[in-house]
C-alpha cells in the first residue's frame, strides 16, 4: 500500500458518510484497515445513490418481467423487444441535487449521464424527455407563501435547468421530445430534474457491462479525468441539503456535449468491429463503479494502473482519480490482440483510448499507481455486498395526515366559472410549455411524429419498420403526498393512458423515485407505499419496470419534498400512420368522453365533490391541498387503454387527450389549442344530487379521455367502445365559434377561444421573462 | 448523379440529410469525412447542420479549417453545387464562400419551431422547381441564426438577387420589424437563406431535410432537393465536374 496517504480513522470514515457498522464491515472484508483510497471507494459505492441500500428490499417487489422485456433492472438500462429484430433501450434517472446547486451544469450532465447509459448498451439514443419540478414562479393562492426572493430564485433555477437541457441535447443531436414541468412550493429548495433517454438498436447489437476473459485489456476512452465531481454521488446525492449546500458547487460535474457526441459515434463504431467485449460508462462514482461493476458482473477481477489514466490536471492522487466524476468517459474491455482496432476508431474521432489495465481471475479490483498498490478489494464486495437496510417504517398519525377532510368552497349552481377557468389555464403547471420546449431541438434525427405538446405522448416513427414508439412521463407529487400508494398508482396509470391516447400500446416502464430522507420512518413508509402502488398498477396495466433510479434525501433544512415517483412508459404502435395527436381536427367533429369506469367496477362514474379537494383547481383557486386523490380503478384504466389502442388502430377517432390536471374543461380547451380557429361547444348533464359543476368540469378522476370523431365514424366508435366495455358519452362538437361549456343547461364557461389561448400560452414566458 | 454529405465531428443532421436524399428523393448519396481531401466524385455537396467541432470559439470557425473545406472551396469556385444547412450555412460564412455573419438569436435563446419562408428567387439550382413567392413551412433549430452583414453587402445581395429565402408571416406577407413570430431570430432583412453571386452555393438556416415527409409535419423542404436533382440533370454545376475539380487534386 502507498504509505504517504492519510491514515484512515473511524473519524475520517464518518466524515465519508460511513456509519460505524459500515466501517467495521470494510475492515472485515479486507481483514485490515482500509487505505484512504479504499475508504473513498467504499464510501462512494456504498452511498445511498450507488448501493440502493435503503431501497433494495422494497424494489424487489416491483414486477420486472413481461413478454417484451429483454433486460430488466441491473444493467445500465432496460431493454424491450419492439419487433422486426429491434430493441428499445430506455431509462430515467434523477439529477436533482446538482441541478439545485448549479442548475445549468446539473441539468446538462443529467442528460449526458442518461444518454451514456443508453449508448453504452449499443443503442443509438433517439429521444430524451425531462420530468421537471420547481418551486412557484408566480404569486397567488398556490404559491404557498413564497416571497419575491423565493420566486426570483425559482425562476433562475428553472431558466438554468432549461438552458442546460437544451445545451446538452441540442448539441449532442438527440431530440428532446417532451416531459413535464410542474410547480409546487415543496420543490423550491429541491427541484427535481429527471431525465429519460430512449435508444434503439438491433437485438444482436446489444452490449452488456460484464467483463469476460482474464487477460483481456481494460481500455479507458473519452474525456480526460479531472478533479470535478468528486463525491458527487456520495456527498451530493446521498445527503440532505443544508444552508451550506451552495458550497457543494465543486461537487457538480461539467458537461461537454460535443465530446459526448464524439464518444457516441466512436463507441458505436468500435462496437461494430467486434473487438469490444464489455463496456460501461463512468457515471456516478466514475472509474470506481465502472471497473468494480464490470468485474463483479463477470465474476472476475480488474487491475488498473492510474498512472496511465489520461488526466487533465497534474498531481491528482489515486483517491481523486478513482472518485472523479468527470463526464464523457467510458471503460471497456477489449479482446486481447484486437486492441488496435479499438484504438483506431477512437483516434479517428480524436478521442483518448488508453489501455490502463487488464481483466484478472482473482476477483479483486486492484488499483495501482505507478505500480504501487493503492487499493485491493474484492470487486464483488464493493459492487454487491454493500449494506442493505430494512429501515423502520411508520405511517404518519391520522391527525398529521394531509388526508384530513377539508371542504372546498363550491360555487352555487349555475354560477359563472369562466374567471376560475382562466386562472386555471394560467397556472404554470397547466399553462402551455411551448416557451420551454421550443428551446429544445425536438426534431433532429427526423423521427418525431409528435413532439412536445402535440399529443399526450411523444411519438417517434422507426425508419427501420412501419412501427412507432410512444413515450410519456408522469407523476403527481401532490397526490403522492396525500396518499403515496394511490398517488403512485395514478402516476403509472396516467403515463400509460397518455401513451394509449397517442395510439400506442404501453409495453414497459421505467421509474424515478424521488423521496426525502430514508432514515425517517415516515419517508420510508411513503416509499414502501409507493412501491406497492407502482407494483400493483404495473401488473394490471402490463407495463413491467425495466429500470430506473431512486433519489433519496430530497430534503432541505429537514423539509422533504412531496414523495414523487415519476413513471416513464414506453408504448409500441404497429402502424406509425395511426398515431393520434391531442388537438381537434375539423369543425363539426363530435366530442366524446371515453370512460373506463362506466361499466363494471364498483365505483360510480359520476363526478363527486370528493374528486376536487386534491385537484389542481383546489390548489390554484383556493390554495387547498387536502383530502384524498380520486379513487383509482385499474381495471377501468386497462379497459380504457385497450379501447384507445383499438380506436387508433381502426382510425376511428381523430384526436385523443386524457383528462388529468385541470379536469375535463382544461382537456377540451387544450384540444382546441392544437389548431388555429377551432373551438368547442360542450354540454354536460350530470345525474346525482351531490354533483357540482366544478367537480364535473375540474375533477381529475382517471380512466377518462376526450376524443374527437368525424360524424360518420360515430357508430364505429360506439361499437368499439362497447366491445371494450368503455362508456362513450357525447358531450359536444368542434366549432369555429365561441368556446362554451354548459352544465345542466347553464353556460358556466364561455369566452373567445383566442382569449383563452392567450392566457394559456403567455403565462409561462410572462412569468419567467418578467424577472 | 451523386450527392455527398460532409461529416464534421459534431455534425448531427448528417444522417437526416442523407436520409432525405437517399430514402426520400432516392438519389445516390454518400458521407464525406471532414479529413477527406476530395469530394469522392460527388455532383453536389451538402454541409449539414449540427455543432461542428462543438461550435467552440464561434459557430463554424474551426470547421472551416478542415481539410475537406479546401476541396469544397475548389468545388464551389469551379461551379459545383454546395448546399449549407444551418451549421453548414454558418461554416460557409466562416469559409468566405458566402458573405455576412451570424449573431445570436435576438432573444438569446435556442429556438426550434416551424417557420414560414418565402422563395425570393427561382433562378438557382436550389429553387428551380419552386414558384416565386412560394411559402414553405420548414423548421428552424438554432442559437445563432441572426443573419447580419454590412449595408454595402446587403445592397449587393439585394441588387444581385442573392437573397433566396426570407422569413415571412404564414400568409407570405413580409415580417414587420420586431415581429419575432415571423422572423424569430431577428435576421437583417428577415434573411433566411442566401446564395453566392454565381448562384451555385446556397446557405439557409431552416432545415429542408427535416421537411420531406408530411407525416413529420411538412414536406415543403422537398422542393429544395427536387430542384437540385432537376438542376443537376439540366447541367448545373457541370463545369465543376467536367473540369475534374472533384478528383483528388493536390492543393
Amino acid at each position: 500500500m502507498i504509505d504517504t496517504e492519510i491514515k484512515v480513522t473511524p473519524q475520517i470514515a464518518a466524515e465519508h458518510g460511513l456509519s460505524p457498522e459500515e466501517y467495521a464491515r470494510t475492515q472485515k472484508i479486507l481483514g485490515r484497515d482500509p487505505s484512504f483510497t479504499e475508504l473513498g471507494i467504499f464510501s462512494v459505492m456504498w452511498s445511498e445513490h450507488c448501493s440502493y441500500k435503503s431501497s433494495r428490499v422494497h424494489l424487489k417487489r416491483l414486477p420486472t418481467r413481461g413478454t417484451h422485456v429483454v433486460q430488466g433492472p441491473g444493467e445500465n438500462a432496460g431493454v424491450v423487444d419492439i419487433g422486426d429484430g429491434m430493441v428499445a433501450v430506455f431509462k430515467i434517472e434523477s439529477h436533482n441535487h446538482p441541478s439545485f446547486v448549479e442548475p445549468f451544469q446539473g441539468a446538462a450532465t443529467g442528460v449526458g449521464g442518461i444518454l451514456r447509459d443508453i449508448f453504452t448498451m449499443g443503442a443509438r439514443p433517439i429521444a430524451v424527455m425531462d420530468s421537471l419540478r420547481f418551486g412557484p414562479i408566480t404569486t397567488g393562492a398556490s404559491a404557498g407563501g413564497a416571497t419575491a426572493e423565493d420566486i426570483a430564485r425559482n425562476r433562475h433555477i428553472l431558466d438554468g435547468v432549461i438552458r442546460g437541457i437544451g445545451f446538452y441535447g441540442n448539441c449532442f443531436g438527440v431530440p428532446t421530445v417532451g416531459g413535464e414541468v410542474v410547480f409546487e412550493p415543496c420543490y423550491a429548495n429541491n427541484p427535481l430534474v429527471n431525465a429519460l433517454a430512449l435508444g434503439i438498436c438491433r437485438r444482436e447489437e446489444l452490449f452488456f457491462a460484464k467483463a469476460r476473459g482474464a487477460g483481456n485489456p481494460v481500455i479507458y476512452v473519452g474525456a480526460k479525468t479531472g478533479r470535478d465531481g468528486i463525491h458527487g454521488a456520495s456527498l451530493l446525492a446521498s445527503a440532505e441539503f443544508s444552508e451550506e449546500s451552495q458550497q457543494k458547487r465543486p461537487n457538480v460535474q461539467m458537461g461537454d456535449p460535443f465530446m459526448e457526441k464524439l464518444l457516441l459515434e466512436a463507441c458505436l463504431e468500435a462496437m461494430r468491429t467486434g473487438a469490444v467485449v464489455a463496456i460501461q460508462d463512468m457515471g456516478a462514482a466514475g472509474l470506481t463503479s465502472s471497473s468494480s461493476e464490470m468485474a463483479s458482473r463477470g465474476g472476475l477481477g480488474i487491475e488498473i494502473d492510474l498512472a496511465r489514466v489520461p488526466q487533465r490536471e497534474t498531481g491528482m492522487t489515486p483517491y481523486e482519480i478513482m472518485l472523479s466524476e468527470s463526464q464523457e468517459r467510458m471503460l471497456l474491455v477489449a479482446e486481447r490482440g484486437r486492441e488496435r482496432e479499438v484504438f483506431d476508431v477512437f483516434h479517428k474521432w480524436g478521442l483518448d483510448a488508453v489501455e490502463i489495465g487488464r481483466v484478472t481471475e482473482d476477483g479483486i479490483l486492484r488499483v495501482l499507481n505507478h505500480g504501487e498498490v493503492a487499493a485491493a478489494i474484492p470487486a464483488h464486495a464493493i459492487a454487491e455486498e454493500g449494506p442493505r437496510y430494512e429501515r423502520p417504517i411508520a405511517a404518519p398519525s391520522v391527525a398529521a395526515q394531509a388526508g384530513a377532510a377539508v371542504i372546498v368552497p363550491l360555487a352555487a349552481a349555475g354560477a359563472d366559472l369562466t374567471a376560475n377557468f382562466s386562472r386555471l389555464l394560467a397556472s404554470p403547471t397547466i399553462a402551455s410549455k411551448h416557451w420551454i420546449t421550443e428551446q429544445y431541438d425536438s426534431m433532429v434525427q427526423t423521427n418525431t411524429t409528435f413532439g412536445p405538446g402535440a399529443g399526450d405522448a411523444a411519438v417517434l416513427r422507426l425508419k427501420e419498420s412501419k412501427r412507432a414508439l410512444a413515450l410519456a412521463t408522469d407523476g403527481n407529487g401532490r397526490w403522492g403526498f396525500l396518499a403515496p400508494r394511490l398517488g403512485a398508482m395514478h402516476a403509472v396509470a396516467e403515463a400509460a393512458r397518455n401513451v394509449a391516447c397517442s395510439g400506442a400500446r404501453p409495453i414497459a416502464a421505467t421509474n424515478c423515485l424521488n423521496f426525502g430522507n430514508p432514515e425517517k420512518p415516515e419517508v420510508m413508509w411513503q416509499f414502501s407505499e409507493a412501491i406497492d402502488g407502482i407494483s400493483e398498477a404495473c401488473r394490471v396495466l402490463e407495463t413491467p419496470i425495466t429500470g430506473g433510479n431512486v433519489s433519496f434525501y430530497n430534503e432541505t433544512l429537514g423539509k422533504a419534498i412531496y414523495p414523487t415517483p415519476v413513471l416513464g412508459v414506453l408504448g409500441l404502435m404497429e402502424d406509425a400512420g395511426c398515431a393520434l395527436g391531442a388537438g381537434f381536427h375539423s369543425e363539426g367533429d363530435l366530442i366524446l368522453v371515453l370512460d373506463g369506469l362506466a361499466q363494471g367496477g364498483g365505483q360510480k362514474a359520476a363526478a363527486s365533490s370528493a374528486d376536487i379537494s386534491s385537484s389542481e383547481y383546489a390548489k390554484t383557486i383556493h390554495g387547498i391541498v387536502a383530502g384524498l386523490p380520486p379513487a383509482i380503478d385499474l381495471a377501468a384504466e386497462k379497459r380504457l387503454i385497450d379501447c384507445l389502442v383499438a380506436l387508433a388502430a381502426d382510425r376511428a377517432v381523430r384526436s385523443a387527450h386524457d383528462i388529468s390536471d385541470g379536469g375535463l374543461a382544461v382537456s377540451v380547451a387544450e384540444s382546441c389549442f392544437g389548431r388555429d380557429g377551432l373551438s368547442a361547444e360542450i354540454s354536460i348533464d350530470a345525474a346525482g344530487a351531490e354533483d357540482f359543476a366544478e367537480a364535473a368540469l375540474f375533477g381529475e378522476r382517471g380512466a377518462r379521455a376526450v376524443v374527437s370523431v368525424a360524424p360518420a365514424s360515430l357508430a364505429r366508435v360506439n361499437e368499439i367502445a362497447a366491445q371494450y366495455k368503455v362508456r362513450a358519452q357525447r358531450i359536444g362538437a368542434v366549432t369555429r365559434g365561441e368556446f362554451r361549456i354548459q352544465y345542466r343547461g347553464a353556460a358556466v364557461i364561455q369566452g373567445s377561444i383566442e382569449s383563452f389561448r392567450r392566457v394559456w400560452s403567455e403565462s409561462l414566458p410572462k412569468a419567467i421573462e418578467a424577472q | 448523379m451523386k450527392f455527398g454529405v460532409v461529416q464534421f465531428p459534431g455534425s448531427n443532421c448528417d444522417a437526416d440529410a442523407f436520409h432525405a436524399v437517399g430514402a426520400i428523393v432516392r438519389q445516390p448519396v454518400e458521407f464525406i469525412w471532414h479529413q477527406s481531401e476530395d469530394l469522392a466524385g460527388c455532383d453536389a455537396v451538402i454541409l449539414p447542420g449540427g455543432f461542428a467541432f462543438g461550435d467552440y470559439l464561434r459557430t463554424g470557425a474551426i470547421a472551416r479549417f478542415s481539410p475537406v473545406m479546401k476541396a469544397v472551396e475548389r468545388f464551389a469556385r469551379g461551379g459545383g453545387l454546395v448546399l449549407g444547412i444551418c451549421n453548414g450555412f454558418q461554416i460557409l460564412l466562416e469559409a468566405g464562400l458566402l458573405p455576412g455573419a451570424m449573431m445570436r438569436n435576438k432573444g438569446l435563446r435556442f429556438l426550434c419551431r416551424q417557420v414560414h419562408i418565402r422563395v425570393e428567387a427561382t433562378d438557382t439550382p436550389f429553387t428551380g422547381s419552386a414558384t416565386r413567392c412560394q411559402v414553405l413551412e420548414i423548421p428552424i433549430a438554432h442559437m445563432e441564426g441572426n443573419y447580419f452583414c454590412e449595408p454595402a453587402t446587403l445592397g449587393e445581395l439585394e441588387r444581385n438577387n442573392q437573397i433566396i429565402f426570407r422569413y415571412v408571416r404564414s400568409d407570405g406577407a413580409d415580417a414587420d420589424e420586431g415581429d419575432r413570430e415571423a422572423n424569430p431570430n431577428g435576421s437583417l432583412g428577415a434573411i433566411a437563406g442566401i446564395c453566392n453571386r454565381e448562384r451555385n452555393v446556397l446557405g439557409l438556416m431552416p432545415h429542408p431535410e427535416r421537411a420531406v415527409e408530411a407525416s413529420l409535419g411538412s414536406a415543403d423542404g422537398l422542393v429544395v432537393f427536387r430542384s437540385l436533382v432537376a438542376g443537376l440533370a439540366a447541367g448545373a454545376g457541370a463545369s465543376a465536374r467536367a473540369s475534374g475539380v472533384t478528383a483528388a487534386v493536390p492543393a
